[in-house]
């Protein structure tokens, strides 16, 4: 017999559901296990030479030490965050399973929430041996920037998972003919993210539109902190509030997307 | 059916007091320029299992997505359980469970983890134990730690049917639930939904283009035809009309459009 009451409001045992569903899933596959380490991995060790060959080149990189290496791992919590949460959600399209979902009590906030924590599962196997790795080939130690390091983090995972739910919300809608957006739109904020230049480096106008961006201000809270040694809240405040907004305007997209999905019937379809 | 079997169907007085557990009211979907479903009702009292038979494209699915909540209708009411679908679906959605082809189970996952899922998604009770009661009843216990990528067709079916009942739901959805089974296995499945169906009071909902399958579950009948309801009686009824011996003879006669005197009398 099942306990109806269970089934009013967010139900913790609903996300526990999925997380063990996802988890179940990382243990059968070892392929998926040696993905999510592989290529943080990759992306630290040959990042971590280039900054040592350009700070012995460079008086402002030799002053600046980690800020190369330390943007690579802030640009990896940002898309290994979001893709930790969209893939999650394409297994349930790949294995034909959204259906069952969506006819289950499961609601799409729970639904979505137990994909947020799923990204932060997936992102721990990879960040963790990837911070590891920079601290004994480069002796780089993100840990060393302190709490600085937990507002960077919170303002990069929102944005992340608020393009995670959004990009969801297409795949939902159109069907895996729109995957490759899972892959790529967090690269199409790259260039204006300033992820490895300061802002100032944009012309005028393009600085405008990349302070709209929650990373901007995260990425040059960190520049500040490597080269200035300074702490700047006022950036980190910033970035929370646009987060903020973008996080509900996401949610919003996801539950419109999906009523557009039911009045498609591509719930029951689901292909291309 | 057997007398018995009706005996044991027929509602008592608190059931007779329940609301209809699916009640369709002038259904519409249109997709872009096709009418999948054009102006349907029904009401299915509790307890029943009724038949949606119909060819291919005759809307049956669509209709079920919509019962179920997956698809939005153009215009019209769909109640269950006493619930408006799809805005009172929190209420109502533990209660009921679906089987169908457009789905799968998660293929990495054993047998016994995707039921453990499922279980938890409905807040199954002593979910460990009702994992086991299913297991026996529906023979998995040989394959339940293997994954399900790695079943065979009809014990993939005896799975998923064991997720739809996972939560003994009052209401069943089946889309084609012995579609691709060997007539042994199927006629296994048929046997089961039966028993179910007798021992839990439930209603069930199948949609199949197995009339040998409807005619020996069913004791009711509802054949759709371009989206429209063709015709909607017992089993029995349906064939006295079209004055057929088989429910097969029947679906031919509707898809090939041939209407007999009889069936000319009754419009």
């Amino acid at each position: 017999m099942t306990d109806i009451s269970a089934h009013r409001g967010i139900s913790a045992h609903r996300i526990g559901a999925m997380i063990l569903r996802y988890w179940y899933l990382l243990l059968s596959s070892w392929p998926r296990l040696l993905e999510l380490l592989y290529w943080p991995a990759l992306q630290v060790i040959t990042w971590g030479f280039i900054q040592y060959y350009i700070a012995e080149n460079s008086n402002f990189f030799a002053r600046a030490g980690g800020t190369l290496i330390g943007a690579v791992i802030l640009w990896d919590i940002l898309f290994r965050g979001q893709l930790g949460f969209s893939i999650s959600f394409l297994e349930e399209m790949w294995a034909r399973n959204l259906g069952n979902l969506m006819m289950s009590p499961l609601r799409p906030i729970e639904f979505l929430l137990s994909l947020m924590v799923m990204s932060l599962i997936r992102l721990a196997i990879g960040i963790i041996p990837m911070t590891l790795l920079a601290l004994f080939l480069f002796h780089f130690n993100v840990y060393a920037l302190g709490l600085p390091l937990i507002a960077f983090f919170c303002n990069l995972i929102f944005t992340s998972w608020s393009v995670g739910i959004f990009v969801s919300g297409l795949v939902l809608r159109n069907g895996l003919g729109a995957e490759s957006i899972v892959w790529t739109l967090m690269f199409a904020i790259m260039p204006l993210a300033c992820i490895y230049y300061p802002v100032s480096v944009l012309p005028v106008s393009l600085q405008y539109v990349a302070w709209t961006l929650p990373p901007t201000y995260v990425f040059e809270g960190m520049r500040a902190l490597l080269i200035e040694n300074t702490f700047r809240a006022d950036l980190m405040l910033a970035a929370l509030a646009i987060n903020s907004v973008l996080l509900v305007a996401s949610f919003g997209a996801f539950l419109a997307l999906l009523r557009s999905a039911k009045r498609q019937g591509s719930l029951l379809s689901g292909g291309e | 059916m057997t007398e018995n079997d009706e005996a044991s169907s027929r509602p008592t007085v608190a059931e007779r007091s329940l609301p209809a557990a699916i009640a369709v009211d002038h259904l519409v979907k249109v997709y872009k320029q096709t009418q999948a479903v054009d102006d349907i009702s029904f009401v299915l009292p509790r307890g029943s299992i009724t038949g949606l038979l119909g060819g291919n494209g005759a809307g049956k699915t669509t209709t079920i997505a919509m019962i179920m909540g997956l698809v939005l209708p153009t215009s019209g009411r769909v109640q269950v359980l006493g619930h408006e679908m799809p805005e009172q679906s929190a209420s109502v959605l533990g209660r009921m469970n679906f089987e169908s082809p457009y789905v799968d189970m998660p293929m990495r996952l054993t047998v016994r983890q995707n039921l453990t899922v499922f279980g938890k998604l409905y807040a199954v009770k002593n979910l460990a134990g009702r994992i086991k009661e299913l297991a026996d009843d529906l023979d998995l216990t040989d394959f339940i730690d293997r994954a399900n990528g790695k079943l065979s067709a009809g014990q993939k079916t005896r799975v998923a049917l064991a997720k739809a009942l996972i939560n003994q739901p009052e209401l069943l959805l089946l889309d084609e639930p012995t579609a691709s089974l060997d007539p042994d296995t199927a006629d296994w499945v048929r046997a089961h939904l039966e028993r179910y169906r007798k021992d839990n009071n439930a209603t069930i909902l199948l949609a199949s283009h197995n009339m040998l399958e409807v005619e020996r579950l069913c004791d009711r009948v509802i054949i759709m035809k371009r989206g429209r309801i063709e015709d909607d009686d017992t089993p029995e009824a349906i064939m006295a009309r079209y004055n057929r011996t088989t429910l097969e003879e029947v679906f031919l006669d509707v898809a090939r459009g041939r209407v007999n005197g009889a069936k000319e009398a009754v419009r």
